[in-house]
């Protein structure tokens, strides 16, 4: 699903990633660990396509549009009702029965109640939860996902803990954090980042 | 409706609501716009020519259409959004549609008012100039959407905004100055619609690498 070589990217002067090779399987669950700034997000980003390597190969075998991408930003609309955010980008990711599709995730990340609050109202952890709807949404078979534990309390957490779980057996999914204990059971591979 | 149009569609609705709701932009532009013409008219002598006033009502329009391409990818920029959008399946230019069409009718509310002001300040408004300024509104939210996105990415965006896009704006300067006040304003305005079509083909074509790495 995901092949790299030699995979190099700087910004500027600063070198972030240099000579990474990977390999992700398909259906493989890869954790990827590492300090602040060993260049996590940027791997994640460079697989979403948002940037482009400096220096080696990287092949994504899925489409644009194919890829669940969670950020350190919820990537919503702030001004927008977490339904409105929902069927936008319902309809920009061809979702097919996006109302039901909507309503279901609103209901497993229990936010159902908070579905015409707009986002800037929302805590952290109800706009993260919010955020992995909103990548969830179109059912990508390629989930990248960046600290999706962060700000979320506990029910927050054991609903993200029972969606990994459950798109475990069906997608790809590579996993950026700090807290790799807490998908052990899942991971099938581990990627540190120094 | 095809697919790209409902996104373009969705797009701009979008925006429409994102504005309505936090009003950053509109409110600024029609205060901007009022005030320039407030401006302009103490400080042009008494017995000015009418081109003389036509100039300034197409200054103020430029400028007040700056100010709204300034705020046009706000949303994005501070909450990184466009990551979102150009990740989905849809033509990207239809991100670009989009924001064309929630920056015409702001501009066009902005008009709205500035044109009934200019008149109040300066002279009567004839059709000549509803239609350079309908025109000129397609043009500028055409070039000025991909320039502001340009300019988003960049850490000194609010220098290049006004560097890449006013030197642009000056062929709509001219025509539209032109529709106003010259006898036969239909080759200002056919001028008009050439910068439309050319720099519309030309920025819907280029947007999809203005907005990937």
């Amino acid at each position: 699903m995901i092949r790299a070589r030699g995979l190099e990217k700087r910004f500027g002067a600063t070198r972030v990633l240099t000579g990474l090779d990977v390999d992700v399987a398909e259906r493989e669950f890869l954790v990827v660990t590492g300090p602040n700034g060993a260049g996590k997000s940027t791997l994640l980003a460079l697989c979403a396509g948002l940037l482009a390597p400096t220096r080696g190969e990287l092949e994504v075998a899925v489409e644009r549009g194919e890829i669940g991408y969670l950020a350190h930003e919820p990537l919503l609309y702030r001004e927008l009702t977490a339904l409105e955010n929902l069927h936008l980008y319902g309809r920009l990711y061809r979702v097919p029965e996006r109302h039901e599709r909507i309503g279901m995730l609103l209901g497993r990340f229990r936010l159902w109640d908070k579905r015409h609050e707009r986002v800037g109202e929302l805590s952290r952890g109800l706009a993260q939860r919010l955020a992995l709807c909103r990548a969830l949404l179109h059912e990508p078979p390629l989930l990248l996902l960046d600290e999706p534990f962060a700000g979320l309390d506990h029910e927050g957490a054991e609903v993200v803990d029972e969606e990994l779980a459950r798109g475990r057996a069906t997608r790809t999914l590579v996993i950026a954090t700090h807290d790799p204990d807490r998908v052990a059971g899942l991971a099938t591979g581990t990627l540190a980042l120094a | 409706m095809s697919r790209y149009a409902a996104d373009v569609a969705a797009l701009a609705r979008k925006d429409v609501l994102l504005e309505l709701r936090s009003r950053d932009t509109l409110p600024a532009m029609l205060l901007f716009v009022v005030s320039a013409l407030v401006v302009f008219h103490f400080s042009l002598p008494e017995g000015s020519s009418d081109v003389a006033a036509a100039g300034l009502l197409w200054i103020a329009i430029v400028f007040t259409a700056l100010l709204g391409l300034s705020r046009s990818f706000a949303a994005e920029r501070e909450q990184r959004l466009l990551d979102a959008l150009v990740l989905a399946p849809c033509d990207r230019s239809a991100i670009w549609l989009g924001k064309v069409v929630s920056i015409v009718v702001f501009l066009a509310l902005a008009e709205a008012v500035a044109l009934p002001a200019f008149a109040l300040f300066f002279r009567p408004v004839g059709w000549e100039t509803v239609a350079a300024v309908a025109l000129a509104n397609l043009g500028i939210a055409g070039v000025g959407t991909v320039l502001a996105a340009m300019a988003a990415a960049s850490r000194a965006r609010e220098l290049l905004l006004p560097v890449l896009f006013l030197p642009l704006a000056i062929p709509i300067v001219v025509g539209g100055v032109g529709a106003t006040v010259a006898d036969d304003p239909g080759r200002y305005l056919a001028f008009l619609g050439l910068y439309d079509g050319m720099f519309a083909i030309l920025s819907w074509a280029s947007f999809e690498y203005v907005v990937t790495e």
